[in-house]
């Protein structure tokens, strides 16, 4: 028989488990209120109705109008929407597109795209703690620039991006603004009026709700194509038969991190912190990735020298603990995480990167039990390593 | 759960043969720090009854992922007490048998980089000695330098790369 072990998940920045309570508010939209938003009987109105409710809750979390808020499948396809639709709309007026060269890989992937198809993509720098200057962002807009899109914080480094600045130079300079927000939303306070955000991005299964529902925050009067054509659902940006289920779950985890996220936010900096605290003592040539204060408060990124990072996730594994890696050990590519390059890391660097993202079920004894573990774990494997 | 076969995991937390050997007779090197995978192997070479060459010590080092020092721990197991010939003959099929999964194809690289590593040190302690290298073990030697270097010259290219683009 195998001993059971204890498990303990730090890897929330990848994916949450959903909240009891949104499972529950959930339940009753598969077999029972399970209509069609489109048809016309009272089964579809039940439907319909939870849609434009749901709709509300998710508007009020971010300050827009409900009309505003288009549900999608996820955050990829909010990020796809939100590039190509803008780009297709306004390739009249130029076809000039700015984004940071830490992105996830769907603003990465989609501006490519974009490039193949005739357009010009401008990747502004970052500094070593990954942020963005505004002043870069006013220098790169021309006349043919259409789109700014900067990330509201990094989803590896948890670096927090000057948005409500850069939003409003793109607004003196009659340019969209876009900002992906998978990682910032229900987790720090977002007004997309006060924060000049003409579109932006997120997603339900980064804060406690299901898996397969995202949203894009489209403002009033933007011009944008959509990608998906058929039978004109979400205001005939996004057809597809509606997630009703998903999207009710995705607005009841909206309610509770608008009550929970104040007090939540305070306790997951005070762990975050210690937890950082004590890698960078305890663990000798141990670097923090990312900024020191203008970060998540559930993100802790490190690398270790001399050690590689699937095998510390591998390690930690094995002891229970769940956590990630930028990088993809494949050799020869030199394939470490972009971000991490970005902010200047070398590759023999970025290859021993480990990240540590903490939630809501995270408590002060896991984060005492990985600071036991961890140090061990990275000197077993720098023994191994001939690079002493 | 574990994406990875028993073997691998087991190699992997316990490894044998790590470390180094005082005074060894051959040392080889494959990998490059950049990439995120060195291998180090350390030989000490004895005579046998029959007078052949044999490993009679081993012992390695990696920097790498899970299946990395997997392969090098398990290939150390495999030749120790081997003559050179027969550890020669290994090939990277014979390790990921032994491994107990199929690789993904990125992960092959690991199996050749621990064999690399073997043939460069048995290739030190053959020049060393003075022993006539066999023309197989020169042409592996010469393509196992060569990759070093390709690689080598893309990690400056792509540090200048990345200099021109952060100015």
């Amino acid at each position: 028989m195998t001993k059971k072990i204890k498990r303990i998940y730090l890897d929330y920045a990848a994916t949450t488990p959903v909240d009891p309570r949104v499972l529950k508010a959930m339940k009753p939209y598969f077999s029972e209120k399970f209509g069609n938003t489109m048809s016309l009987h009272s089964f579809g109105q039940e439907a319909k109705t939870a849609l434009e409710e749901s709709r509300e809750i998710v508007a009020n979390l971010m300050g827009a109008k409900p009309s505003e808020v288009i549900f999608t499948s996820s955050a990829t396809e909010s990020n796809n929407l939100a590039l190509k639709g803008v780009a297709l709309a306004n390739k009249n007026k130029g076809r000039h597109i700015i984004i940071s060269s830490i992105e996830h890989a769907c603003v990465v992937e989609s501006a490519k795209w974009l490039e193949k198809q005739g357009f010009e993509v401008t990747r502004l720098k970052v500094d070593k703690y990954g942020l963005v200057d505004p002043e870069d962002v006013k220098k790169a807009i021309k006349k043919e620039t259409i789109l700014v899109s900067i990330m509201h914080a990094n989803n590896e480094i948890g670096t927090i991006e000057p948005i409500e600045k850069i939003g409003k130079i793109c607004k003196e300079r009659g340019v969209y603004f876009h900002t992906d927000a998978a990682q910032t939303f229900g987790k720090i306070p977002i007004d997309v009026n006060k924060m000049n955000i003409d579109l932006m991005t997120v997603s339900s299964h980064k804060m406690y709700g299901p898996k397969g529902v995202g949203a894009l925050f489209v403002r009033e009067g933007t011009k944008i194509e959509p990608i998906l054509h058929g039978g004109g659902h979400e205001m005939g940006l996004r057809s597809s038969t509606v997630n009703v289920a998903g999207i009710v779950g995705f607005a009841t985890a909206c309610k509770i991190c608008k009550k929970e996220m104040k007090k939540e936010g305070e306790r997951l900096t005070k762990l975050r912190d210690k937890l950082i605290k004590g890698i960078l003592e305890e663990v000798p040539g141990s670097h923090l990735n990312g900024h020191p204060t203008e970060r998540l408060a559930n993100n802790a990124n490190f690398s270790f020298w001399g050690v590689e990072g699937e095998s510390i996730v591998i390690q930690l594994d094995l002891m229970g603990i769940a956590a990630s890696t930028g990088s993809a050990c494949s050799s020869e590519k030199l394939q470490a995480s972009h971000v991490l390059l970005a902010i200047g890391l070398r590759p023999e660097q970025a290859h021993g990167s480990l990240r540590l993202s903490l939630g809501k079920w995270t408590k002060e004894k896991d984060i005492d039990y990985i600071l036991g573990v961890l140090p061990k774990v990275i000197k077993r494997l720098r023994k191994i390593s001939p690079t002493k | 759960m574990p994406i990875y076969s028993k073997i691998i995991i087991n190699h992997f937390k316990k490894p044998k043969n790590v470390g180094k050997i005082k005074n060894p007779d051959g040392v080889g090197e494959a990998g490059n720090l950049a990439c995120g995978d060195l291998m180090k192997i350390y030989l000490k070479i004895k005579k046998n009854k029959e007078g052949e060459d044999f490993i009679e010590n081993i012992k390695f080092e990696t920097l790498g992922c899970i299946v990395a020092i997997a392969n090098t721990s398990l290939l150390t197991a495999m030749v120790k007490g081997k003559t050179i010939k027969e550890a020669l003959k290994i090939k990277k099929e014979d390790l990921i048998k032994k491994l107990g999964q199929p690789l993904p194809p990125f992960k092959i690289h690991c199996s050749v980089l621990a064999l690399d590593a073997l043939k460069e040190a048995i290739y030190d302690y053959y020049q060393k000695e003075k022993i006539k290298i066999p023309e197989e073990l020169e042409k592996e030697h010469q393509r196992i330098i060569n990759t070093k270097k390709e690689l080598e010259k893309r990690y400056k290219e792509f540090r200048e790369l990345e200099r021109e683009v952060l100015k």
